[in-house]
């Protein structure tokens, strides 16, 4: 404590909304040069805070400090007056004008009322420099990845002003080595003396680039925690207010595994498609889960793609019970019993306007035709079955979908699916965004799957998730299928080295 | 948190968004129960029913016809503005095989409805199919559809006795005007078809997410031509009973600016022009607002240059009302605190 001072102090900080103590007098303190982890279940009370700070909403209770000086920041504009900028999840830049546009859209230097270009370009280049970045900033921003498109909001944020930088779940659609990148750029922001607060869900990467770890849960605040002096253990504890039983999920795999000699369901053979994924094989056993790794990019989304009928194949054929089978749409393969839990929820998963029975019949209603419209009352028992099995929290079946939260969205999707009594159910990345406990039984949910001999396919960033539930792991690199493990030889190291190796 | 309460109560209401085009009505009526008790006489003559309200649902059926379409297309997303020009070619082909070419009614009464409707298959193909924008493909239609009814009817204005044909907008059955059956009719069958069958769910579904729809099986191109397809009939219906009604195929008036109020029907009634949940009764219901609106003003003795502006001004009454953002706008505007209003 004694070698900085806190560049921004929060004191006794509250907030309420009607019917809901968001905050209830938590303290908060960021050091400069330093990156705190923010941590906490959804509903927390991360976002609350980080909206206090950058004036979004104002306080009810309590003070802010900025360098000592008292501050009652009364917009994001203000408060990135005073220093504070925030880059969120989703890229607020525009993407059709040019990288330099973008850092300076808003505040254009101007030379006799007429954009100065020159300026502006060489402006972009310094603040991109800033972050060890070289790009071409006449380009189109969307030129560019979605990781270099974030690092450019970044540049834009420090460039505006460079005391505080908040990173509101920076990294959830970002590949690992993207996320590597990033990660560079904040160490060096960190480097010129920033203080960085850093948003997630994931854990591995709290653990990676935290010094500082404040846990929230329920409003209240948890504690402050030096990374080094934390294992995940005692993190995940902490910020469910339990003990993690890992150990169960780990004894429900056991039991899945015992076979290895199991029936084909469908077999795979030169499966491919050009500019997206190289022909590959591919085995799926009745009731087992078969992981799927790689990068983001490597083409695991193309593979589930190909599979679903939404892409079509140029060579290749799928057999399913040794028959061949084609399956040129959605339709076609729901009727041969495959299901398909998008990566995307909000454009490939959910119907927001619907309800959540309508969200959850919504296949099944469809591989039945238009014709024979499911009778009310089956349609609610089927809704009332799901949401009493997932454990789906919501007032009622009736209730817009959009209106519950990702986890509850995430499992009215495998709802939706369950629902057609699948036969292979294709999971892209189910527990993207949504918060720890969701993830814990989502993954449980997976394993109980396969028991019952639904086979799946797993796909996921985080490894740990996939060592954890896959008796299987086929692993991609740039749209390659480059081989597969089994059985003890999955761990998270085998796996990153087999992707790096075949890099090589 | 009182407000709060009373709006969640508001927004669980059955009846949805249609409160307010209801609202409006009820306004309208009550407005005219004191200015003009005259529009609420009814009576029987020679076992027909007769009076303003009657005339205002009758004046009003090519409307809600066009409507009914035109809310399963918006429902999807889309937008048909060829449903005036579309109505003009039905016209136009049965009246022209009936005249010149002495074929007999009902054969071309089937004719024309074919051609309109597969004006509307064409629609559908560029929609769904080639993914042209619904407001661009639709604008082509708008266009080529009133080239053909012309272009059949050689250019010419044509007139008619036919007590048949003219049964289908001044005739009666079960003692009311026959266009207000024919509304029923199209009305209660498209309601089945929709609300008895999946193909409602399906066309909010495509509506509101048309990729989510197509990977949960959902035939989303089906969907999209069938509506099309379906509006374009409407459409054809609507164009019989206008000729019928002035007894003239006049091909270039014909059903001209009908798809704006059609639109606005729509609109009134509550289904959002972004696609998702739709309201049929709600597409009747905005229809019947605008004709007595319509009529109200004109029996009132407003100059007819005037009404277009007090038409636009209640539109945009009942559009504003109807929009959660307003409403909670300006609820805002009573509060202290402006950002609690818009949690």
């Amino acid at each position: 404590m004694a070698e900085t001072d806190p560049i921004l102090s929060m004191r006794k900080v509250s907030k309420s909304f009607p019917g809901v103590n968001a905050l209830d007098k938590v303290d908060f303190s960021l050091r400069k040069g330093e990156i705190r982890a923010l941590m906490g279940e959804n509903g927390a009370g991360k976002s609350t805070l980080i909206k206090l700070m950058t004036g979004v909403y104002e306080l009810d209770e309590g003070q802010i400090f900025l360098e000592g000086r008292e501050i009652h920041p009364h917009s994001p504009h203000e408060a990135q007056q005073s220093g504070i900028s925030t880059v969120y999840q989703e890229v607020n830049l525009i993407p059709t004008l040019t990288v330099a546009e973008n850092i300076f859209v808003g505040r254009q230097p101007t030379n006799l009322g007429a954009l100065d270009w020159k300026k502006m370009n060489s402006g972009a280049v310094t603040a991109l420099d800033r972050l060890n970045l070289e790009l071409n900033v006449r380009r189109q921003l969307s030129d560019y990845s979605l990781a270099i498109q974030q690092m450019v909001a970044i540049a834009r944020a420090v460039d505006i002003s460079a005391k505080i930088l908040i990173l509101d779940e920076p990294t959830s659609s970002l590949a690992v080595d993207e996320v590597e990148q990033l990660f560079a750029v904040m160490r060096i922001l960190r480097g010129q003396g920033m203080g960085i607060i850093f948003v997630t869900h994931f854990l591995d990467q709290v653990f990676t680039i935290a010094d500082e770890i404040t846990v929230l849960r329920n409003g209240h605040l948890v504690g402050d925690f030096r990374t080094a002096s934390l294992t995940r253990m005692e993190l995940i504890a902490n910020m469910m207010g339990k003990t993690l039983k890992e150990v169960e999920i780990k004894s429900l795999q056991e039991s899945a595994d015992s076979s290895s000699d199991r029936e084909t369901l469908a077999e795979i053979k030169g499966l491919g498609k050009t500019g997206s994924i190289e022909p590959f094989d591919m085995t799926l056993k009745k009731g087992e889960v078969l992981g799927l790794a790689g990068l983001l990019g490597a083409g695991r989304t193309e593979i589930a793609e190909l599979l679903f009928g939404i892409a079509k194949p140029d060579r290749g054929e799928i057999r399913i019970d040794g028959k061949p089978r084609a399956i040129s749409s959605p339709g076609k393969a729901i009727d041969a019993g495959f299901a398909f839990c998008p990566e995307d929820r909000k454009t490939q998963g959910i119907i927001g306007e619907l309800t959540v029975r309508e969200n959850i019949f919504l296949a099944l209603q469809a591989s039945k035709g238009w014709l024979r419209l499911i009778p009310r009352k089956t349609q609610e028992s089927i809704a009332s079955d799901y949401i009493a099995m997932l454990g789906i929290s919501t007032p009622n079946a009736d209730k817009k979908i959009k209106e519950l939260s990702g986890g509850n969205q995430q499992k009215a999707m495998v709802a939706r699916w369950l629902a057609i009594d699948p036969r292979f159910l294709i999971l892209d990345e189910p527990t993207r965004g949504i918060d720890v406990g969701a993830k814990m039984e989502i993954q449980k949910l997976i394993l109980s799957l396969s028991r019952q001999g639904i086979s799946i396919l797993f796909i996921s960033s985080e490894l740990s998730e996939v060592v954890r539930c896959a008796s299987r792991v086929a692993i991609l690199r740039d749209h390659v299928k480059i081989g597969e493990l089994t059985g003890e030889r999955i761990d998270e190291n085998s796996i990153m080295r087999y992707i790096a190796e075949g890099a090589r | 948190m009182k407000i709060r309460e009373r709006r969640r109560l508001l927004d669980r209401n059955v009846l949805g968004n249609q409160v307010w085009s209801l609202l409006a009505f009820a306004i309208l009526l009550v407005f005219n129960a004191f200015f003009t008790p005259i529009m609420f006489n009814l009576e029987i003559k020679d076992g027909h029913l007769f009076g303003s309200l009657i005339d205002i649902l009758n004046r009003a059926a090519p409307v809600m016809l066009m409507g009914i379409g035109m809310t399963l297309v918006i429902a999807t997303g889309g937008i048909d503005i060829s449903v005036g020009s579309v109505s003009a070619v039905s016209g136009s082909f049965t009246t022209v095989l009936l005249v010149v070419y002495g074929v007999p009614l009902g054969f071309s009464i089937v004719v024309g409805l074919a051609v309109a409707t597969f004006l509307g298959l064409w629609n559908g193909f560029l929609v769904a199919n080639i993914g042209v924008q619904p407001i661009v493909a639709t604008l082509i239609m708008w266009v080529l559809a009133r080239g053909i009814a012309t272009l059949f009817a050689n250019g010419q204005t044509i007139l008619f006795e036919n007590p048949r044909y003219e049964y289908i907008a001044n005739g009666f059955l079960f003692g009311l005007p026959f266009p207000i059956t024919i509304v029923a009719a199209v009305f209660i069958l498209t309601q089945i078809l929709t609300r008895r069958t999946a193909l409602g769910l399906f066309i909010e579904s495509a509506g509101c997410n048309p990729v989510a729809s197509r990977y949960s099986g959902v035939n989303v191109r089906m969907i999209k031509q069938t509506v099309y397809v379906f509006t374009a009939f409407c459409a054809g219906i609507a164009g019989l009973i206008n000729t019928a009604n002035i007894k003239v195929a006049d091909v270039t008036r014909s059903g001209d600016g009908l798809e704006l109020d059609a639109i606005l029907a729509v609109v009134i009634g509550g289904t959002s022009l972004d696609g998702g949940k739709f309201s049929l009764a709600g597409t009747i219901i905005g229809a019947i607002v605008m004709q007595t609106l319509t009529t109200t003003i004109l029996t009132n003795g407003v100059p007819v240059e005037v009404t277009r502006v007090i038409k636009a001004l209640v539109v945009v009454f009942i559009v504003l009302i109807q929009s959660e953002t307003f409403r909670v706008k300006i609820r805002g505007l009573f509060r202290r605190n402006p950002h609690e209003a818009s949690i």
